[in-house]
């Protein structure tokens, strides 16, 4: 029981939470709401004195004042032969009751929409801030749902249900006092159908929802089969497997049809036997009314004012029994969306700091793995600012952990011994970490591009370049020519929507996006490898042109891009097993050496295989 | 290799202009195959609309019988009348909601099923031009839609028009001045419901499609999370973000507005109608059936202004579906590229029903015989004038980058798509004079993506051949290396592969689909890119088994990896879909050209990855 009752508390927490500045919507939409609810109780009584007193002949039943007015018009005979009057009072309080209903829809619209807005963007900021390691371990698919459909049904809830709820029982209330008010006989006689009704629409519901649930699931898999061959025509083509294809959709199909066909046979007993409750309260007051009429307990009037409210109620009835049901998944909603707002957010520290950076990077006793392995075991290096470290190493090896650390997408706690890294003698966890990243321009491995023209994506970090940085920058990474070729040069849209770029061509406008933000530290994560070697070479000749003052890193498996560097790291299971410069490496005779001699090695293979005939 | 698609031709949000009765009458047959619940739902809907129409009847009587006679004399057989309407209206209820479910959910089956099976004799570049999701939309959700519409909808409209011509008749012949002016309202309305209703449509259709663009935008700032926080650039997506959010928020709130204030003005209308009648209520004021033809006319006013939205509900539903339907018919109707002559299907029969017996056996001779050949969708000549005489048991590679159009030859090999000149001759014979089954059934295909169907390993295996026997199953698997680690597993050949195989290495889900090709017992193999999606151990492996299973069988072999295909009898290398080298290993080395520049980069490649394996 406990837990429930936590959960309730936090669930209100949270609508509390974000109820805040939308508090208006909602009490505009309950005050209209009522008043529109009263208004519409007017009409029938205005039907039904007119059909009594003015229609019939009967004295008016009316409050003192009111009586007295009509006296002063002329009473029946004005009002007979001026009946338009009754009907025009009918036509205005609807005109009135229209405009607060109107009022109401909208609020309660305001409110759903103001909520959603809200939910939206509390959820979409929060994620972006959310660590990467989070990003990592989560389904994209799994957390869309819960920023649409679950924030859907949380609105839903809060603007629909309720305020639907608290209005059906309002109206009930008022509806039943008024009724009452005239006949109390036929007031409880009516007032017995209302547990009826709804107990009769929460529980059906309960039991097609299930229903409901078996044919969703068996629509599930003939999406799959349908899926499934659409995808892989080729392999049903290459076997000729049409028929049995055919077969196996088509026994998906009918499995699904009648699963449906037996849910509908259900909501065909469910409509019927309301219709029948609904008709037997008509029926019922018809002809208890009529009665009571006979004997003298009741007007006609009153029994059509009786009637038109028992009809006012009918829908509303049954929709309350199926509302609450609903209601219960709004719970399920709110704590799969509290999830993700509960998770732990990369913070800015006010103790950050902001320092120039010049680009000495020194890597100190770092230790560092995930859940069960260790990636990077006792790494120590220096890289002085300007200087190019090239970095070899094998699939496994942890080059791209390495790169991460100094990015601060993962965080080093030296208390646990994992080490430090420190630029310039700081240490990079007291560096604001946005800060600290708008220094370090880093190329990753898959680039990712947005769909947005090929501008816009290079100019995403670095909103106020020039024209002439961002050719400059896709000059050097040889992928200038290239745009001009599209149809529509630097504005064309790529992504879904817009042209797809090759590997290569992707590669090269991240490396460009990642030129124009002229940092001081730049980063490559095996980046090149996208890239034919021609334009490897190209691009790093423009690159050594240009960036003499940067400090650069690259990961890389080409000898020639490693011959260049200052320092050159050979990384083996999370170890530096060599480190130097392309000559003090090959002296050692160890893996890079091997690596370098591949060369060789490939000019011997191509002599057995084609010398012996003569080249 | 295709180029773009054209966007508007899949645009989910567009509406079409006008009313097209031919699109319709087509989905009409499907209605016809169903007379058996046609009929009774028609029939049933007519006479309930008659008992409803009637019902206040009850109420006249009662009051011009018992209350105006103040008589309750006979009010037995009365009650026993009003129960027998009542019961009438109640099985009505059943019949129509039954019906109505048969006749939805069959139409919807039939088709689906109509679909598919057009889809199934599709040719491939129908699917390469398409988007599966679209597919998916049209087969499964259309169908849904439209079951739905021409069962509820015509059930609906035919109701509404019944209930509203029983209603006037009525009226006019109680009070023909009275109806007249209630007619003239209803008109008004009408006219106004539509007017809103298409208006409402079209904003529906605004908020959908800038919902599409939420949730693309959500999924991409998910997914590229690393990148976002490389860039430090979260605050400008977030704000990007923000500017969709308060988009969906406004189109929301303009598209409800309207809605709210359709039903308060719905409302209004039928006030007015209520108004119009107590205004004319004088009439009735000597007359001693007045009351009771009052009630009638009050009842009436306020049921008959929702069967006029309703109408106006079905009329905006048509123009919303059209669209569909129009894809639909268009899906029905598309001829496929590749297909076999009518002559052809007489003597060897089609896909669905094969005349094996009319089958020749095929040796393997592949010729190609001055093809030329351009892809549907492309604007250059791929092929040119090409020929090449493949022996049977020859092995012929084809190699290049990723992307480059390697699948050509094989895909007018296997006749996936024809040439657009000159033939293709199997065993001397050109293929378009055999059926499309014939070739198919014996290839034998193995894709990069292991395409696996969920079912258990032995189904799998068996998909190549619904004929072989268990021990035929055991053999292939054994040819494919595959059966040690088969029986390894729990269940054995009875393992579940889980969906599209989710529960195997992709290793193991390769060497399944190569025993899958193997039990064709295909003269034509054909191995697309087979092992660039394994790993190294596994690759070794299906080299191992690929040499084996080729033996005596002609063979394509698409890769990227030359190790894998030093050994054939001719090599032809490939870029931008033209064949720019061709000879046996040793010739293209010898030429030092581009497939000499890829064989040295791989095995570059390779060897480091040894050495890095031995540290």
């Amino acid at each position: 029981m406990k837990n429930k009752d936590i959960k309730k508390r936090g669930n209100f927490a949270f609508i509390m939470k974000i109820m805040r500045g939308n508090w208006r919507f909602f009490w505009v939409c309950v005050v209209t709401m009522a008043l529109s609810v009263c208004l519409s109780y007017i009409s029938p009584k205005i039907v039904g004195v007119t059909i009594d007193s003015v229609i019939g002949q009967m004295d008016f039943n009316l409050p003192q004042k009111l009586a007295d007015y009509v006296a002063q018009l002329g009473g029946r005979d004005f009002l007979l032969t001026h009946l338009f009057i009754c009907g025009l009072l009918v036509f205005a309080v609807a005109v009135f009751s229209a405009v607060f209903n109107y009022f109401r829809n909208y609020s309660g619209a305001q409110l759903a929409q103001h909520l959603s807005y809200k939910l939206r963007k509390m959820l979409f900021d929060h994620i972006q801030r959310l660590p990467f390691s989070w990003h990592k371990s989560i389904q994209t698919g799994d957390i869309m749902q819960r920023c649409s459909s679950d924030v859907d049904t949380v609105c839903n809830f809060v603007s629909g249900q309720f305020t639907d709820v608290v209005r059906i029982i309002f109206m009930l209330v008022i509806a039943y006092t008024l009724m009452f008010s005239i006949n109390t006989k036929l007031a409880l006689a009516c007032l017995v159908f209302v547990p009826i009704v709804i107990g009769y629409s929460g529980g059906f519901y309960g039991k097609i929802a299930k229903r409901f649930q078996l044919a969703d699931e068996a629509e599930g898999r003939m999406h799959a089969i349908a899926q499934e061959n659409f995808t892989g025509v080729r392999v049903v083509r290459a076997f000729g497997r049409e028929r049995q294809e055919l077969d196996r959709f088509k026994a998906g199909n009918a499995e699904f049809a009648d699963l449906w066909i037996k849910t509908g046979e259900l909501l065909g007993w469910y409509w019927s036997i309301g219709d029948l409750i609904s008709a037997s309260q008509t029926a019922m007051l018809l002809i208890y009314g009529t009665l009571l009429t006979v004997h003298g307990e009741m007007s006609p009037g009153e029994i059509i004012v009786f009637a038109m409210y028992g009809g006012m109620l009918a829908w509303p009835m049954r929709r309350l029994g199926r509302t609450l049901g609903e209601m219960s998944k709004a719970g399920v909603s709110i704590g799969r969306i509290s999830e993700i707002l509960s998770v732990k957010a990369e913070q800015d520290n006010d103790t950050d700091l902001f320092p120039e950076i010049k680009g000495d990077i020194k890597y100190e006793h770092v230790s560092f793995g995930f859940e069960n392995a260790e990636v990077l075991r006792d790494v120590s290096f220096e890289l002085k600012a300007g200087q190019t470290l090239a970095i070899l190493g094998g699939t496994g090896s942890g080059k791209s952990t390495l790169l991460h650390l100094l990015n601060r997408l993962y965080d080093l706690d030296e208390e646990k011994g994992q080490g430090k890294i420190t630029i310039d003698g700081t240490e990079i966890n007291k560096i604001n970490r946005r800060h600290l990243r708008r220094n370090i321009a880093m190329v990753l491995q898959e680039p990712f591009l947005f769909s947005d023209t090929i501008d816009n994506n290079l100019k995403l970090a670095a909103p106020d370049t020039t024209r002439d940085m961002i050719e400059s920058a896709t000059c050097t990474a040889e992928i200038h020519s290239s745009i001009l070729e599209f149809p529509e040069g630097y504005e064309t849209l790529i992504g879904e929507k817009g042209v797809t770029l090759s590997g290569g061509q992707r590669q090269r406008v991240a490396i460009a996006r990642a030129l124009v933000e002229d940092a001081p530290v730049l980063v490559f994560d095996d980046s090149l490898s996208a890239v034919d070697v021609e334009t490897d070479s190209k691009i790093r000749s423009a690159l050594k042109r240009r960036t003499k003052d940067t400090t650069t890193i690259i990961i890389s498996h080409r000898i020639s891009t490693l011959m260049d560097a200052d320092q050159i790291m050979v990384l083996s299971e999370g170890k530096i097993s060599e480190m130097g410069t392309h000559t003090e490496l090959l002296k050692l005779n160890g893996i890079y050496s091997s690596i370098f001699n591949i060369q060789s090695m490939f000019e011997e293979e191509m002599e057995t295989e084609v010398g012996a005939n003569g080249v | 290799m295709a180029s773009e698609i054209n966007q508007n031709n899949f645009d989910e949000y567009a509406l079409s202009n006008k009313f097209e009765f031919k699109e319709w009458k087509r989905m009409l047959v499907f209605l016809g195959n169903h007379k058996r619940y046609l009929i009774p739902l028609l029939i049933c809907t007519m006479i309930t609309a008659c008992v409803d129409a009637l019902i206040p009847y009850f109420s006249r009587y009662a009051f011009n019988n018992f209350v105006g006679g103040n008589t309750t004399q006979g009010i037995q057989w009365f009650i026993l009348l009003y129960a027998i309407a009542i019961l009438i209206q109640v099985t009505g209820t059943i019949i129509f909601i039954r019906n109505s479910m048969n006749l939805d959910l069959r139409v919807g089956k039939d088709l689906r099923n109509a679909c598919f099976e057009k889809l199934q004799r599709q040719s491939l570049s129908y699917f390469n031009v398409t988007p599966v999701g679209y597919l998916l939309s049209r087969v499964l959700n259309d169908t849904f839609s439209l079951g739905g519409m021409l069962a509820w909808g015509l059930a609906d409209t035919v109701w509404t028009v019944s209930y509203l011509i029983f209603c006037s008749v009525s009226m006019f012949i109680l009070n023909w001045k009275l109806a007249l002016l209630v007619m003239v309202v209803l008109v008004g309305a009408l006219v106004i419901c539509q007017l809103m209703e298409k208006n409402i449509l079209r904003l529906n259709r605004e908020v959908r499609r800038t919902n599409a663009k939420l949730t693309a935008s959500f999924n991409e700032d998910i997914t590229g999370a690393k990148t976002i926080k490389t860039l430090a650039v979260e605050d400008s997506v977030c704000h990007s973000f923000d500017k969709i959010n308060v988009e969906m928020r406004t189109k929301s709130l303009r598209a409800r507005r309207l809605r709210s204030v359709f039903q308060p003005i719905i409302l209004v209308l039928g006030t007015m109608i209520l108004a119009v009648v107590i205004s004319s209520g004088s009439g009735f004021a000597g007359d001693p059936e007045g009351l009771g033809t009052l009630a009638v006319f009050i009842a009436y006013a306020l049921s008959i202004i929702d069967p006029i939205s309703n109408i106006t509900d079905f009329a905006v539903d048509l123009i919303a579906l059209q669209v569909n339907v129009e894809r639909i018919n268009r899906l029905i109707d598309a001829e496929p590229l590749v297909k076999d002559r009518p002559e052809i299907v007489e003597k060897y029969g089609d896909i669905f029903e094969p005349k094996r017996e009319n089958w020749e056996p095929i040796k393997g001779d592949i010729e190609f015989d001055d093809v030329t050949f351009r892809y549907p969708d492309g604007n250059v000549d791929v092929l040119s004038h090409f020929n090449l005489k493949i022996k049977s048991g020859s092995c012929i590679a084809i190699v290049g980058e990723t992307g480059v159009g390697k699948s050509t030859l094989v895909n007018l090999a296997c006749r996936f798509f024809e040439p657009t000149e000159g033939q293709v001759l199997i065993d001397g014979v050109d293929y378009r004079e055999r059926s499309i089954n014939w070739l198919h059934s014996s290839i034998g295909y193995v894709l990069q993506q292991p395409h696996l169907f969920s079912g258990t390993i032995k189904e799998n295996i068996r998909y190549g051949n619904p004929d072989a026997t268990d021990e035929e199953i055991i053999e292939a698997a054994k040819v494919a290396c595959a059966h040690e680690f088969i029986s390894k597993l729990k269940d054995g050949y009875d393992s579940n592969v889980g969906e599209g195989g989710d529960l195997l290495s992709t290793g193991q889900k390769q060497l399944i689909s190569i025993a899958r090709a193997v039990v064709v017992n295909p003269r034509i193999f054909v191995l697309d890119e087979a092992t660039s999606s394994v790993d190294t151990e596994t690759e070794q492996l299906i080299s191992k088994v690929i040499s084996t299973v080729l033996e005596n069988r002609t063979s394509f072999i698409i890769a990227h990896r030359l190790s894998t295909i030093k050994h054939a009898d001719l090599i032809l290398m490939v870029d931008d879909g033209k064949i720019i080298e061709q000879g046996t290993h040793r010739q293209l080395l010898r030429k030092k050209g581009r497939y000499y520049a890829l064989y040295s980069r791989q095995f570059e490649n390779e060897e480091q990855g040894k050495i890095f394996a031995r540290t």
